[in-house]
C-alpha cells in the first residue's frame, strides 16, 4: 500500500511537491462533490456552533402559545412547532447536539481504537491474538441492543451516551491501523529508529501512528456521520437527548408523532440530518479516492 | 472446509457466555427492578414474587442458575407477560420480523444488483454518476426519517397504502420499502465496485475476444466472481435485517423482535431482555458461519489463503 512507504514527516523531504499529502489535496481538489460537501458540511458547523450568537435567529425556547403551530411563512423559515416555537432555531440548536456528539464520539472511538490497533500490531504474537480475539467476541454482540439497555438501565445522561456511543465504533478503527502497522513494522525506518534507540513507545506514537493517518482519515470522515445516526436513532426512541434539549432525531421523532397535520416538523430536521450525513458520506468518499488510490474496493 | 465450520463453532461458546454474562451483570446492577410499578405492592407479596421467580438469592446463585437454564434453551417465564414462556414470545416476534426482513432483503438484492451492473457497465457516464448519487443518498437518509415521509406521501397524502400496523400484504409494503433502502444502496454500491474490479480482468478479454456478446460476458462471467463482495455483505446484512429493525418496527408499529426487545428493556423485563439478546447473537453468528461456508463454495479460491 502506498501510503506505508511514505516516510515519517520528522525526515526532510527535498522534493515536497511531491508527497503524499500534496498529490492526495491535488487528487481531492478535483472531486467537486466532495469539496462541495465540505463546504457545506463547514456552513453547518459554522451556524450550528454559532447559532447562540446569530442575530436574525430566534430563542428556539421561546414559546408562543398565541400562534401555535404555522406552516413555513417569512416570519418563521420552517414555521413553528404546536408551542409557537421557530423551527428554524430549534433545527440549528438541534444541529449543535448532533454535531458535537458525532465530534465526541468520534474522537472517543479514535483514542481507544487507534491505541489498541496500534499496540496490538506492534507488540504481536500472543498480545496481537489476544487483544484481536477480544475485538472478534465484541463484534459479535448485539450492541445496539446493549447502549439502548445500559441507557434505559442506567439513565439518559449525555455522558454516557458520548461513551457507548465512541464504544461502539472502535472496532473497525482498532483493525484498519492494526493491519497498517503489521505491514509497517518491519520496514526499516522502524529498525532505524530502533537503532537510535527509540523506545516502543516513541516508535509508536512517533513513527507508526502517523503513518497510518491515511486510511484513518478516511474510516473518522465515515464514522462522525455513523456516530451522528447512532445518536438521532436513540434519541428517536427517548433514549438519547433529553428536552429541553433537542438534537436532530428528537425533532424527527417529535414531528413524527404530528405529521398528519404538521408535517414541516418532520421535514425540515429531517432534511438536515439527511443532507448532512450525505455530504459527510461524499466527503469520505472523495478522502479514500484521494489518500488511497489503490484500494477502492472497500465502498462502506 | 470442516475444521473451519467446527474451529468456529467453538469459538460460539465463548462468545456467547460472554455476550450472557455482560447482559446478565448490567441488568441486575441496574438501579430498579422488574416489579417496581406505579402501584404499591404490599411488601409481602413483592417478596413472594421476588421468592417465585429467584430474585431474593444472592446474585452468584442467580447467575448459575441462568446460564445453566439458558444453556439448556429454557429461557425461563416473561416478568412481564408472566403466562407466557420468553422462547414463545420471541418465536411470534422473530416470525413477523423474519418476514419483514425477507421481503425487504430481497427487494434489496432483485433491485441492488442490477442497478450496481448497469453503473459498472456505464462506468463514468450519466447513468453511472446518477445511479451512484442515489445510491448514497439512499445510505445516508435515516430510516425514520424515511419512513415518515412515505407514510405522509403514500397514506395521509394519496391514500394508497396503510400507514402502520401489520395485517394484509397492502401493510407490508411501506416497512418492506423503508426497511431496504438503505440495503438497495449499499448493496448496488458493492456491486459496481465488484463488477468493476472484475471486467478488467483477463477472462473477461478473453470472453469478448471469443466473440460472445456483451450482456453474455457481463451477465454470466463478470457477475459471478463481482457479486462475491455483495454475499459476503449479505451474511451480517441477512442476519441484521432478519433479526427485525428497531426503528421501522417503531415507526409501523409492527410487533417484531426489535419492538420486543425495546419495550421489554423499558418494562425492566429481565428475562425478555436475556432471552432476546443470546437469541439476537447467536443467530447473528449462525448465519455469518452460513454465509462464509457458501463464499466456500461460490470462490474456492479463499481456501487455500
Amino acid at each position: 500500500m502506498s501510503i506505508g512507504i511514505a516516510p515519517p514527516a520528522t525526515v526532510s523531504q527535498p522534493d515536497a511537491s511531491r508527497s503524499l499529502w500534496s498529490d492526495a489535496w491535488r487528487r481531492l481538489g478535483r472531486n467537486h462533490v466532495a469539496i462541495a460537501s465540505g463546504g457545506f458540511l463547514l456552513l453547518v458547523c459554522a451556524l450550528a456552533a454559532l447559532s447562540p450568537w446569530l442575530p436574525f435567529l430566534r430563542d428556539p425556547t421561546l414559546q408562543d402559545l398565541g400562534l401555535g403551530a404555522t406552516p413555513p411563512s417569512w416570519a418563521h423559515w420552517f414555521g413553528t412547532d404546536d408551542l409557537g416555537r421557530d423551527a428554524l432555531a430549534r433545527v440549528l440548536w438541534g444541529g449543535r447536539i448532533s454535531m458535537l456528539v458525532g465530534l465526541v464520539g468520534t474522537a472517543v472511538s479514535l483514542l481507544v481504537g487507534v491505541t489498541w490497533g496500534a499496540i496490538a500490531g506492534y507488540a504481536g504474537g500472543a498480545v496481537d491474538e489476544a487483544m484481536m480475539r477480544v475485538v472478534d467476541v465484541l463484534y459479535s454482540l448485539p450492541y445496539i441492543f446493549l447502549v439502548i439497555l445500559l441507557l434505559v438501565l442506567f439513565g439518559h445522561s449525555i455522558v454516557l451516551l458520548f461513551v457507548a456511543l465512541g464504544l461502539v465504533q472502535w472496532l473497525t478503527m482498532a483493525r484498519i491501523v492494526r493491519g497498517q502497522v503489521l505491514s509497517l513494522k518491519r520496514q526499516t525506518f522502524v529498525e532505524a529508529a530502533r537503532a537510535l534507540g527509540a523506545s516502543d513507545g516513541a516508535i509508536i506514537l512517533r513513527h507508526l501512528v502517523p503513518n497510518t493517518l491515511g486510511p484513518v482519515i478516511v474510516y473518522t470522515t465515515l464514522t462522525v456521520p455513523a456516530v451522528i445516526l447512532q445518536e438521532a436513532f436513540l434519541s428517536f426512541l427517548g433514549l438519547g437527548v433529553q428536552p429541553p434539549a433537542s438534537s436532530w432525531g428528537t425533532l424527527v421523532a417529535d414531528g413524527s408523532r404530528v405529521l398528519a397535520i404538521f408535517p414541516w416538523l418532520v421535514i425540515f430536521p429531517g432534511l438536515a440530518l439527511s443532507m448532512t450525513l450525505l455530504a459527510f458520506n461524499f466527503l469520505g468518499d472523495g478522502l479514500r479516492d484521494a489518500l488511497d488510490p489503490q484500494d477502492r474496493r472497500d465502498v462502506s | 472446509m470442516t475444521t473451519l465450520v467446527l474451529r468456529r463453532l467453538l469459538l460460539f461458546v465463548p462468545t456467547l457466555w460472554v455476550i450472557a454474562t455482560l447482559t446478565f451483570f448490567l441488568v441486575h446492577l441496574a438501579p430498579g427492578g422488574p416489579f417496581q410499578s406505579e402501584k404499591a405492592i404490599p411488601a409481602a407479596a413483592r417478596a413472594q414474587m421476588a421468592r417465585v421467580y429467584g430474585l431474593d438469592r444472592p446474585l452468584g446463585q442467580q447467575y448459575a442458575r441462568f446460564l445453566w437454564s439458558a444453556a439448556h434453551g429454557d429461557l425461563g417465564p416473561s416478568y412481564e407477560y408472566p403466562q407466557r414462556q420468553v422462547r414463545d414470545i420471541l418465536r411470534d416476534g422473530v416470525r413477523v420480523s423474519a418476514e419483514l426482513g425477507g421481503w425487504a432483503l430481497l427487494l434489496a438484492v432483485l433491485t441492488g444488483v442490477p442497478a450496481g451492473v448497469l453503473a459498472a457497465v456505464r462506468q463514468h457516464r450519466a447513468l453511472d454518476h446518477a445511479a451512484m448519487a442515489i445510491a448514497l443518498a439512499g445510505v445516508s437518509v435515516p430510516n425514520f426519517v424515511l419512513g415518515p415521509l412515505l407514510v405522509l406521501v403514500f397514506s395521509l397524502g394519496l391514500y394508497w397504502l396503510p400507514p402502520a400496523l401489520w395485517s394484509g400484504p397492502a401493510s407490508r409494503v411501506l416497512p418492506v420499502v423503508t426497511l431496504s433502502v438503505a440495503y438497495v444502496a449499499y448493496i448496488a454500491r458493492l456491486t459496481r465496485a465488484g463488477m468493476l474490479e472484475v471486467l478488467r480482468q483477463d477472462f473477461v478479454r478473453t470472453a469478448r475476444a471469443k466473440g460472445l456478446s456483451e450482456p453474455v460476458v457481463v451477465v454470466r462471467h463478470a457477475l459471478r466472481l463481482g457479486i462475491l463482495p455483495v454475499v459476503s455483505y449479505l451474511g451480517p446484512a441477512a442476519a441484521r435485517i432478519m433479526m427485525g429493525s428497531i426503528v421501522v418496527e417503531q415507526v409501523f408499529a409492527i410487533p417484531g423482535l426489535g419492538r420486543q426487545l425495546v419495550n421489554a428493556a423499558f418494562n425492566r423485563d429481565y428475562t425478555l431482555v436475556l432471552g432476546a439478546v443470546l437469541f439476537y447473537a447467536a443467530s447473528l453468528m449462525l448465519l455469518n458461519l452460513f454465509v462464509d461456508v457458501l463464499y466456500l463454495r461460490l470462490d474456492p479460491r479463499v481456501e487455500a489463503a
